[in-house]
């Protein structure tokens, strides 16, 4: 089967990361965890080969939202919330261009939260980086949809009330076909996740963690220190069994009830520890493994691919169903259209 | 028994009931006979927001008007020559409106008792002397269409669901209307039923036959084919089908595929279906989760290069408004449909006005000049809609184009025009660098002005070179990079307007119809007012005043010769379905003392109100 990569134009030079970097100066705080990002992705890119004018940047509004003006490709900076929306369009309109949403935890789960949940559901063919620092940064430390309970800010001051989203449990609940959470300090891990986000056809979600030194330093700082980082945080590869901990101790195993849970594999045995399946039909063991972490503690925090799976985009099937039409009536005659059936003359 | 034939050059009709018993269908039926026969015809439905609304009552009637004529006309006329009540609730809604000596046709079956105290009969109106005034036809309409269907193997409720099929058939014959063109849309519409094809078909011909059997009618009547209207092809249209024709023409006529981005919304939702219909065209309809998607998508869409459109009421330009901003600043081509309803907030949704003018003009946040292009008939839509590309794609930048309900659910003939005739819109997108830098570098600026338009590049993805990044944040003039400089903002936001203001040049003059050239008093007017203007400047002629007509197709900018029209008169009078909003903006713009005549009732103006606002202007002077 052709995949969509297929339709868009490959470049006739060899491309590097310098290519992808655009004359404009990057004018994120210094320390911000979207340098990182930014040079990542930069990097990645040439591995694609595509086109650089067949590459799109849409994000909306936020301190990550500024990624399009920094890279070499083309690049829309749009109003909050609305990347998504703004995204289906162009991917519906134009198979022959790679398309990447630039967005953070406040305009993709707050202002956006619409867009992102039907974008996911339809499968539109968008590669969705979420920029998550649990923060409002641009505005200046509020509190956002993914800061913990009780998150003491500006808009706070006796600590926030709600709730918070996890993403990727959202985005699982929206059953978007593939979803990924990723670390801005794991430059490998990331380029992992954005090469496999990249090959797959329809909606990508990748969290990644971001840290934003100035409103909200160190809020992923147990997954990123040598001495936590082992203990607290699960590598999720496809089709090995889910271990971690500093000496791999600890397992997910599938409980009596049905549920899973994480187990010390020396009590349960090898065996019971659960595989990954990333590319399981059903989204109920990406969704359980979701929910293993503590948000407050960060304990148990997967990160790699939970789900990917094929399911025809929705601008594929916009365009199968457009062919179909055009196949069975032609492609129309303006003046019988308006004509319609019934004429009469005035002589 | 064949009966007496009367001619008449005018009759105006209004069938009303229940919103379940099919008067819009009836209507339309009848309508397309009448355009059929070559009859001049204007149409006005009216029915409530409610789908099913309580059966039997005021608030549950719907109903639908239709003038027609052997000669041109403009509106669907103030009041009905002949009332067709399906029930006590139709005439108790429609019966103020019916002149002395009309015809009243009235289904007796529904006036019981326990019916008439719902609309607050004490007694029965066919009783009690109160119709006197009227040429009353009182006709068993439900009982004599289930008596017709008596051998069709369908219950009392089904058979008498036919029952607008039998009047259909009573009013066919009494104004002398063909079946065929009914029959065949049964026969479509039930393909897959037969038996109710059956019955509906025998419904139809039983109310014709009554007709022709009964002594209730001792006339028949004959209204000639309209002669006055100019050679051509002709069809019936209204206003939401017309405009989605005029965006698949522009498509056509510009080459860019089109892409409709829209959420549902009354008045407005007909035109995502006629345009979903038309996926052949390489028309994309994407019903989108809200409004502010719908948008969204059409602004993607344009910025891939397509034309690119979104439609709407009046609560989803409000939703839209950051929306429209961005593609504002973005200098896109984008055309946005407001067909306008009552408002504020929810309002009125199935009713007319005019109400979104100066929504359209300054909704928005920061200096957002939009240009407005309204239409001022059903048929206009589909020119309004090529104007409005035109527009969009000639400046790269969004364009308001205000329908509203009359237009967009009224109806009339329509002189179709040769395709090869319509105008080609050029997308001339941008193919490589632009300017020369100091260096001699030769490079692409996305905010580089044509000098004579102002309008930037249309510079698709996929163009080799040309990888630029544009947004919302002010850019600097040029090479389209953000900047805060205040003297930079300062230009940027002049010449965004300027490019708005520049669009004038390419808008013909405003025509003023004043056929003895001496009149004193202008009736200015925009958008679907035109119908009742044009018959109540008619009207008042005869009368031996002397009185000019203008309507405005651009709202902003205004055509350039506007200003020295205004001062040409002694007294403007200004019509709207609004407060003033027109009025408003002519004040300011051109200090002219406009004498605003406003209305908001949902339905459009009778031409007699304005007659009489006309009369007493001339007098005064």
């Amino acid at each position: 089967m052709t995949t969509y990569l297929d339709l868009i134009p490959k470049t006739d030079v060899e491309q590097s990361a310098k290519d992808f970097k655009s004359d404009q100066e990057v004018r994120w705080c210094p320390g911000c965890g979207d340098y990182s990002i930014l040079s990542n992705v930069q990097g990645f890119l040439p591995e694609l080969g595509l086109a650089r004018e067949n590459i799109v940047f849409v994000s909306g509004i936020g301190c990550s939202s500024r990624f399009p003006y920094y890279m070499n490709t083309f690049g829309m900076h749009s109003i909050h919330g609305r990347a998504p929306a703004i995204a289906t369009g162009l991917a519906v309109s134009r198979p022959d261009l790679s398309i990447w949403v630039i967005t953070g935890d406040g305009d993709a789960l707050s202002i956006g939260g619409n867009h992102l949940i039907h974008a996911l559901r339809r499968n539109v063919n968008l590669k969705i980086l979420l920029f998550n620092n649990r923060i409002y940064g641009l505005t200046k430390g509020q509190y956002s949809p993914t800061s913990e309970q009780g998150k003491i800010t500006k808009s706070t001051p006796e600590g926030s009330l709600d709730y918070s989203f996890n993403p990727v449990s959202l985005a699982l609940g929206a059953e978007a076909t593939f979803v990924a959470r990723t670390i801005d300090s794991d430059r490998k891990h990331m380029t992992d996740v954005l090469r496999a986000a990249a090959n797959h056809e329809g909606t990508a979600l990748v969290e990644i963690y971001q840290n934003c030194n100035i409103f909200n330093d160190g809020a992923w700082e147990p997954l990123k220190d040598g001495d936590t980082r082992d203990d607290v945080m699960m590598r999720l590869v496809d089709g090995e069994p889910i271990r971690f901990g500093k000496d791999m101790e600890k397992g997910v195993i599938r409980t009596a009830d049905g549920h899973i849970a994480v187990a010390n594999v020396a009590e349960v045995g090898e065996d019971a520890v659960i595989r990954h399946d990333a590319h399981a039909k059903d989204p109920g063991l990406a969704f359980a493994l979701s929910r293993l972490s503590n948000p407050r503690t960060l304990e148990n925090t997967p990160i790699g691919v939970f789900r990917d799976i094929e399911r025809p985009s929705y601008d594929r099937l916009v365009r199968d169903q457009l062919a179909e039409v055009q196949a069975k009536q032609g492609t129309g005659d303006l003046q019988a259209l308006i004509d319609g059936g019934d004429t009469w003359i005035v002589s | 028994m064949s009966k007496q034939v009367v001619s008449v050059n005018r009759v105006v009709i209004r069938f009303a009931g229940d919103s379940g018993d099919g008067m819009q269908l009836t209507g339309d039926r009848f309508t397309s006979e009448t355009a059929g026969m070559g009859n001049d015809l204007s149409t006005l439905p009216d029915f409530p927001a409610e789908i099913r609304a309580p059966a039997g009552t005021v608030p549950g009637v719907s109903a639908f008007q239709l003038a027609f004529a052997d000669h041109d006309i403009t509106t669907p006329g103030d009041a009905p020559n002949v009332l067709v009540a399906m029930n006590p609730a139709a005439l108790k809604a429609n019966v103020k409106d019916l002149p002395r000596g009309a015809d009243l046709i009235v289904n007796t079956d529904e006036f019981t008792k326990r019916n008439l105290e719902k609309v607050g009969y004490a007694t029965n109106p066919l009783e009690d002397g109160s119709l006197e005034a009227f040429n009353v036809h009182a006709i068993a309409l439900t009982s004599q269409t289930v008596e017709a269907l008596k051998d069709f193997d369908l219950s009392k409720k089904e058979a008498e669901r036919s029952k607008n099929m039998y009047a259909l058939g009573l009013l066919c014959w009494l104004y002398s209307r063909p079946a065929e063109g009914t029959r065949a849309f049964l026969e479509k519409k039930f393909a897959k039923k037969p038996e109710i094809l059956a019955a509906n078909l025998a419904a139809f011909e039983a109310g014709w036959s009554f007709g022709e059997t009964t002594e209730i009618f001792s006339v028949q009547y004959e209204v000639a084919k309209a002669s006055d209207l100019p050679q051509g092809r002709y069809r019936n249209i209204s206003g939401n089908p017309a405009l989605a024709y005029g965006l698949i023409a522009a498509s056509k006529r510009s080459g860019l595929p089109l892409f409709l981005g829209s959420y549902p919304i009354t008045p407005a939702s007909d035109i995502l279906h006629e345009l979903a219909r038309n996926h052949r065209f390489g028309v994309t309809t994407f019903q989108a989760e809200d409004e502010i998607a719908g948008i969204g998508s059409a602004i993607g869409a344009a910025y891939g290069g397509a034309l690119a459109v979104t439609t709407t009421s009046g609560p989803g330009i409000a939703l839209k408004s950051e929306s429209i901003g961005l593609a504002v600043s973005l200098e896109l081509p984008l055309i946005i449909i407001d067909v306008q309803r009552g408002g504020p907030s929810t309002g009125l949704p199935t009713k007319t006005e005019q109400s979104d003018l100066l929504q359209a003009m300054f909704g928005r946040n920061g200096e957002s000049p939009v240009p407005i292009v309204a239409p001022q008939s059903p048929s206009d839509c589909f020119y309004a809609a090529l104007e409005a590309a035109r527009i969009a794609v000639e400046y790269r930048t969004p364009v308001f184009l205000l329908s509203d309900g009359y237009i967009a659910n009224g109806s009339e003939p329509w002189r179709v025009p040769e395709v090869d005739e319509l105008p080609v819109i050029d997308p001339a997108f941008a193919t490589g660098p632009n300017h020369v830098t100091d260096s001699g570098e030769a490079v692409f600026w996305p905010y580089k002005r044509d000098e004579d338009t102002l309008a930037r590049p249309w510079a698709i993805p996929g163009t080799k070179g040309l990888e630029h990044r544009i947004g919302g944040l002010e850019k600097a003039d040029g090479t389209g990079n953000i900047s805060y400089d205040p003297d930079n903002h300062d230009r940027m936001v002049r010449l965004r307007q300027a490019k708005v203001d520049a669009i004038a040049k390419t808008i013909p003059p405003l025509e003023v119809d004043d056929p003895d050239g001496d009149a004193r008093v202008l009736v200015l007017g925009w958008g679907s007012t035109y119908g009742p203007i044009g018959a109540a400047c008619e009207i008042t002629r005869r009368t031996g005043a002397k009185v000019a007509q203008a309507h405005l197709r651009h709202l902003n900018p205004f055509p350039s010769n506007l200003g020295e029209v205004l001062r040409s008169y002694d007294t403007v009078l200004v019509p709207e379905m609004n407060l003033g909003q027109l009025a408003m903006l002519l004040r300011a713009r051109y200090l002219v003392d406009i004498q605003s005549i406003t209305q908001v009732r949902g339905m459009p103006f009778k031409s007699t109100d304005l007659v009489s606002a006309i009369t007493a202007a001339v007098q005064s002077l």
